[in-house]
C-alpha cells in the first residue's frame, strides 16, 4: 500500500495541516516507508480472531451520571487567545 | 546524600538531621548547575512552594519531604505544562493531574518539569520544542525517550524521583539508557487524568527512580482508582515491601531465546545473559517461553498508537486554548491549519496523518481493526507464557544509547521499541532495571509480569539489587 499525493492532500485536509509542494514530497515519503513496515500486519491469520480494543478485557468502573467538578469558566476562558464576555471568538463561520 | 535511598532520605528527614526545604534545596541547586548541559528540565522552579513544604511538614508518609520531578505531561496546576510542544508552550492548567495531587499529598516536593518528546511521541527525545537532552553518561548521545528528561534527571541525581509515562516502551527504554530503574505498572493502575493523552489505550503514568524499592514505595503511593478516569481499575491497590533477602528459590522466568539471538551488540548479549545467570545463581528457574506473534507487534503499535493520537490531538484547534497562529486566517479552518501546523512538530504531525490515514474510510479494517486482531493475538500469547512462568526476563533496547542525529528515519527509530511494545500492546506491568554496563554505557533489563502483579517484577528487581551495584553507579561527571 502506498499513499500518493492526492491522497496525502486529502489526509492532511482531514487533519486540518497544511502542507506545501515540498512538505507533501517529504511526507509521502516518509509515511510511505511506515506503510511498508505495516503492511505486513495484513499476512497474518487472523480470521477467528475478534479486535481488542482495549487492554482491559473486563467491566470497567463506571462513576453515577452527575456533576461532580465546579464549573470555572473564567479560569477555562483565560487560556483562550481570543475571547469575549462568555464567548470564543473565532473568524467569521456563517455568511 | 545524592545517593541516598528513599527509606535512607525518610530517617534523615523524620530525625529532623535535615529538613524537607534543606534537602529540596540540595537538589534544586543541583538542577540549576546541571541543567544548562543536559536540559533534561523544561522548568526549574525558582524556590520550593511553600505549599509543598507544608504538607511535607504535616505528611506521615514515607514520602513526606521527599524531592521529585515531573514529566510534563503531568498537569500541574499553576505550572505551565508543555508536553515540549508549542502548542502548549504557554498552557497553564487550572487543575493538577491526579498522579501529581496524591504524590503531593503524600508530602512529595516538586522541584520542576522534566523535559520529554513531544506529546510523548519518541525514542530519543530529539523531538521536543524545547531541543535534545544530553544522556550524562555521554553528553553526545540520547538519554532514550519519550521520558529521556525524566531518565536524565534522575540519573545526574537531579531528583531522586521523577514521575514518567509510557505507551510503547517510554518508561523502561529511556531508564535503560540512562542506568536507572523505571516501572510501567498494569494499564488501568494509575489514573490518566490530567495526563496529556498520546494513545489512551496505551498510556500509562510510571515511576523512575534509582532503586527498584524506591519505585515500590512511589507507585504505591500514586497508583489506585480514580472516578475521573473511567479506565482506571478498581482493584486493590498493593502495599510495597521490600524482599529482605535476594533469595529467588522457586521463581519461575520465562525467557525468549530468540529476542537475545537478534542482539547484534555481543557485549549487551553477554550483559543480558550474565543478569540471567544471577538470577539463577538466586535460586530462579529460567523456562523458555514463545511469543509468537510478537514479531508483529511494532506493526500493529505503529497503526495503533497514530490512530488514537490523531483522535487525541484533534482537541488542539487553537481556539480555546493552546498556540494560536499570528498569521491572518481566511476562515476557521484557516485557523485550525495554520496554528496547527506551527504548533505541532514534524513527528507529531507525521503520526497525526499516519493516524488518520489508518482510520479513513477504506483502511479501517485492513489496517486499524486488522492491528487490534494483532493485539489479541500477542495478549493470548502472554497469557500462555505465563501459565508457565511467574515473571519473563527479556532485553529492553537492542542497543545502548545512540549518537543524537544517528537516527534519521521514523522507521529505524521505531524498530528500537520493538522489545518492549508487546507488553504494552498487552497492558502488562514491566520495568527495567540496570544491568552490568557495556563501552561504559548503561544497559536495562526488562521485567515482565503478570496483569496486576507489579510486586512480583518490582520484588526481583529489589533481589537483584540486594547482589549487584548497577543501579548505584552514575556519572562522574555529576557526582
Amino acid at each position: 500500500m502506498s499513499i500518493n499525493r492526492k491522497e496525502l492532500t486529502e489526509i492532511a485536509n482531514l487533519a486540518k495541516l497544511d502542507l506545501n509542494a515540498e512538505q507533501t514530497q517529504q511526507v509521502c515519503q516518509s509515511l510511505n516507508q511506515i506503510t511498508d513496515m505495516v503492511e505486513r500486519i495484513k499476512k497474518a491469520d487472523t480470521a477467528q480472531v475478534d479486535p481488542m480494543f482495549h487492554p482491559c478485557d473486563f467491566w470497567m468502573p463506571l462513576r453515577k451520571d452527575v456533576v461532580t467538578e465546579a464549573t470555572h469558566k473564567e479560569q477555562l476562558l483565560a487560556l483562550a487567545k481570543q475571547a469575549d464576555a462568555d464567548f470564543y471568538l473565532v473568524p467569521k463561520v456563517i455568511e | 546524600m545524592i545517593n541516598l535511598s528513599l527509606r535512607e532520605l525518610n530517617q534523615l528527614l523524620t530525625s529532623k538531621q535535615i529538613s524537607p526545604a534543606e534537602l529540596g534545596s540540595v537538589y534544586l541547586d543541583r538542577c540549576r548547575q546541571f541543567n544548562p548541559t543536559l536540559n533534561a528540565l523544561i522548568h526549574v522552579q525558582n524556590d520550593l512552594a511553600a505549599a509543598d513544604l507544608l504538607t511535607a511538614d504535616r505528611s506521615q508518609s514515607i514520602l513526606a519531604g521527599i524531592p521529585l520531578i515531573h514529566k510534563d505531561l503531568f498537569s500541574t496546576k499553576g505550572v505551565t505544562t508543555s508536553a515540549a510542544s508549542r502548542m502548549l508552550a504557554d498552557y497553564v492548567p487550572p487543575f493538577d493531574a491526579t498522579v501529581v495531587g496524591r504524590l503531593r499529598d503524600a508530602g512529595m516536593v516538586s522541584l520542576g518539569k522534566a523535559n520529554m518528546d513531544e506529546f510523548a511521541m519518541g525514542s530519543s527525545n530529539e523531538y521536543s520544542y524545547f531541543g535534545a537532552v544530553n544522556n550524562p553518561w555521554d553528553l553526545s548521545r540520547v538519554p532514550g525517550g519519550s521520558s529521556g528528561g525524566s531518565a536524565a534527571a534522575v540519573a545526574a541525581r537531579l531528583t531522586p524521583v521523577a514521575t514518567a509515562s509510557d505507551t510503547g516502551g517510554s518508561i523502561r527504554q529511556p531508564a535503560a539508557m540512562c542506568g536507572i530503574t523505571g516501572i510501567k505498572p498494569s494499564y488501568g493502575r494509575a489514573s490518566r487524568y490530567g495526563m496529556i493523552a498520546f494513545a489512551s489505550s496505551l498510556d500509562q503514568a510510571g515511576v523512575m527512580a534509582v532503586s527498584a524499592d524506591d519505585c515500590g514505595l512511589v507507585l504505591e503511593a500514586m497508583m489506585g482508582h480514580d472516578d475521573k478516569d473511567s479506565t482506571s481499575i478498581l482493584a486493590e491497590p498493593w502495599r510495597w515491601q521490600a524482599p529482605q533477602e535476594a533469595s529467588m528459590q522457586g521463581l519461575k522466568v520465562g525467557v525468549i531465546p530468540d529476542w537475545i539471538e537478534q542482539l547484534k551488540d555481543n557485549d549487551i548479549k553477554r550483559s543480558t545473559q550474565q543478569a540471567l545467570d544471577t538470577l539463577v545463581s538466586k535460586g530462579a528457574e529460567l523456562i523458555e517461553v514463545d511469543l509468537p506473534h510478537a514479531d508483529l507487534a511494532v506493526a500493529a503499535y505503529y497503526i495503533l498508537a497514530p490512530a488514537e493520537a490523531s483522535a487525541n490531538l484533534a482537541r488542539f484547534d487553537g481556539i480555546r486554548y493552546g498556540h494560536q497562529s499570528a498569521e491572518p486566517c481566511d476562515d476557521i479552518n484557516d485557523m485550525y491549519r495554520k496554528s496547527r501546523n506551527e504548533g505541532f512538530g514534524q513527528e507529531v504531525q507525521r503520526r497525526i496523518m499516519l493516524g488518520t490515514w489508518a482510520l479513513s474510510s477504506g483502511y479501517y479494517d485492513d489496517y486499524y481493526c486488522q492491528a487490534q486482531r494483532i493485539r489479541r493475538l500477542i495478549s493470548e500469547d502472554f497469557k500462555q507464557a505465563f501459565s508457565k512462568v511467574d515473571i519473563m526476563a527479556v532485553p529492553v533496547s537492542p542497543e545502548v544509547a545512540f549518537k543524537q542525529g544517528e537516527k534519521s528515519d521514523g522507521v529505524s527509530m521505531y524498530q528500537a521499541d520493538q522489545f518492549t511494545i508487546p507488553a504494552s500492546l498487552a497492558g502488562l506491568p514491566c520495568m527495567s532495571m540496570p544491568i552490568q554496563p557495556v563501552r561504559g554505557l548503561p544497559v536495562g533489563l526488562q521485567l515482565i509480569g503478570p496483569y496486576f502483579n507489579e510486586q512480583v517484577i518490582l520484588s526481583t528487581a529489589a533481589r537483584f539489587q540486594l547482589v549487584t551495584d548497577y543501579h548505584l553507579q552514575m556519572p562522574e561527571a555529576f557526582l
